[in-house]
């Protein structure tokens, strides 16, 4: 049974890279047994370590060159490097590493009020572009979040009240 | 100089920002004349990839004028017009050897799963972005690639990441002559996934999502059937009724963590990120290709675990293809087929946004606001 819904014959360019023979494609394609020599190619020269590099234990050193971003720093900074301890293969990176995002986040916005800058946390999330297209849901969201949280401190409020 | 600068989930803006400086022999600075907002950047907005940290620049893919070079870049020189491609490759180590540029062994050294990414988190590298006005490009003389006269730079930027991730879902299916190949996805990468698996001879294509405007788009662009899940009873069952139960002989999934689609998988996924993301997609590709079938993965899972049926994948026999895109490797046959009509990547892109509205630009991909399908940020210099 033919379901086609398009003549493939008719699509431009169809066919032009068809190669049955292609197989095992990539990446398996130009496997040249390079890895059996091990870590022994002519490496790039080392960028300078300026900055502190968290490097994976899976790997014996830092890599030619690196990003130099955002070093690791205060308490999510501490919680990184006891994330590093562990291999990639643990949950013990990837979860600790998950919360330092997080601890990164509160730290980020103390950062910005120490250099007297109040973060405008709606232009951040773009409320701008969703005011501007698609009022309606941003007028519900915000309404079911408002009922949301006056439902909670209006419950809470009356149990706090009886006892 | 002005740079995005990711302050937590879904909350970024634009800041100044210090000159990036060459830090390497074979670094390069580049003023960024277009860098584009990727499908794969929303997980780091959305705060799913671990070690995304808060003054971190994303974007990885961009082109730009050469602004300076390190003492060994030898094929670059000042003034030329590059597309940057989104893999930072040293082109010496075993993996570069095999044309796994994706999997540098040289420029990253915080996971070894992964080479060095611009702009994609510290799990990735630690790299500063493109959504900036200039940038660090180290292994100049290695990836980035003079932009051909007379190409144009919208499809010139798409050649940094979406093409090039698209055509390699489509090659690593193995796509024979007359497969049924389905792509879940309408996002840029799905739609051009759909449209390079007709270059390999695909015979029957079909693009699953629940977007309609970008399923109207991949019905037109690609040019291939397009289903709303939404309107499907089950998405699987749909394949294989469509294939006479047997199921379709390549299933690619160009989704990736940000899967709609099964309740389960997006509360653990994308709420509570207790996986690498919400892996419907995946999930549906295992079921829907036939046995004996090649599943092709181009969609971003974060590290850590996530729910397959890997139980399917054994006792059907499928073999799974995945990496990040290699684009260096593909760019000539790539560029070529731009340059002759073939491919049309420019089409994808719906906005040019000023570099300073880049978070409203996020909020409109993210959100699917405005008919949205590739957003592109301009710098100031580049606008002129």
């Amino acid at each position: 049974m033919d379901h086609r819904a398009k003549d493939a014959s008719k699509v431009k360019g169809w066919g032009s890279d068809a190669d049955p023979k292609n197989d095992p494609t990539y990446p398996m394609k130009e496997r040249n047994d390079g890895e059996h020599a091990g870590y022994s190619w002519e490496r790039p020269p080392q960028q300078p370590i300026t900055v502190e590099v968290l490097h994976s234990n899976e790997r014996p050193d830092v890599t030619a060159v690196f990003g130099t971003s955002t070093p690791p720093s205060g308490l999510s900074g501490k919680i990184r490097r006891i994330a590093f301890r562990y291999s990639e293969s643990s949950y013990g990176h990837w979860l600790p590493l998950m919360l330092a995002d997080r601890v990164g986040v509160v730290e980020g916005v103390l950062d910005d009020l120490k250099h007297g800058l109040f973060p405008n946390i709606l232009a951040e999330r773009g409320w701008k572009a969703e005011w501007g297209h698609n009022k309606g849901r941003l007028v519900l969201r915000t309404l079911a979040r408002v009922a949301l949280v006056s439902a909670a401190v209006a419950y809470f409020g009356s149990r706090r009240a009886n006892s | 100089m002005l740079a995005m600068n990711y302050r937590g989930p879904r909350r970024v803006r634009i800041d100044h920002k210090p000159m990036p400086e060459i830090l390497h022999p074979q670094d390069a600075i580049v003023r960024v004349t277009r860098s584009c907002i990727c499908g794969s950047d929303l997980h780091l907005y959305n705060g799913s990839v671990p070690d995304t940290r808060v003054g971190m620049t994303f974007g990885h893919e961009f082109t730009g004028v050469v602004e300076q070079l390190g003492e060994e870049v030898e094929k670059l020189k000042i003034g030329d017009h590059v597309l940057v491609p989104f893999n930072i490759a040293c082109g010496t180590c075993v993996f570069c050897q095999q044309g796994l540029y994706g999997n540098c062994h040289e420029s990253n050294p915080q996971a070894t799963a992964v080479g060095g990414i611009f702009g994609y988190s510290h799990t990735a590298g630690g790299y500063d972005g493109g959504q900036a006005e200039y940038v660090r490009v180290p292994y100049a003389d290695v990836s980035p690639t003079v932009i051909p006269d007379g190409m144009d730079p919208d499809d010139a930027v798409l050649l940094t990441d979406v093409v090039p991730t698209g055509y390699q879902a489509a090659e690593m299916g193995g796509i024979q002559p007359g497969d049924t190949v389905v792509v879940f996805g309408a996002g840029p990468v799905g739609i051009m996934a759909a449209r390079c698996a007709w270059l390999f001879g695909a015979g029957r294509v079909i693009v699953i999502d629940c977007v309609d405007y970008r399923l109207e788009f991949a019905r037109n662009h690609a040019p291939c059937e397009a289903y709303d899940f939404r309107s499907l009873e089950d998405p699987v069952v749909f394949i294989k009724r469509t294939t006479d139960s047997l199921g379709a002989d390549v299933c690619i999934d160009a989704v990736g963590a940000e899967a709609a689609g099964s309740a389960l998988q997006t509360i653990l996924g994308r709420k509570l990120l207790m996986q690498g993301g919400s892996a419907t997609a995946l999930h549906w590709a295992i079921n829907s290709v036939k046995k004996g079938g090649i599943v092709s993965i181009v969609g971003v899972y974060g590290p850590t675990d996530a729910l397959v049926p890997i139980g399917n994948v054994v006792n059907k026999g499928i073999t799974i293809r995945a990496n990040q895109a290699s684009v260096k490797r593909l760019l000539p046959r790539l560029i070529e087929h731009v340059q002759n009509g073939i491919l049309d990547p420019k089409a994808l892109i719906t906005h040019h946004v000023p570099l300073e509205d880049v978070s409203d630009a996020y909020r409109i991909f993210s959100a699917k606001l405005d008919g949205c399908i590739k957003p592109v940020l301009m710098p100031p210099s580049a606008r002129t």
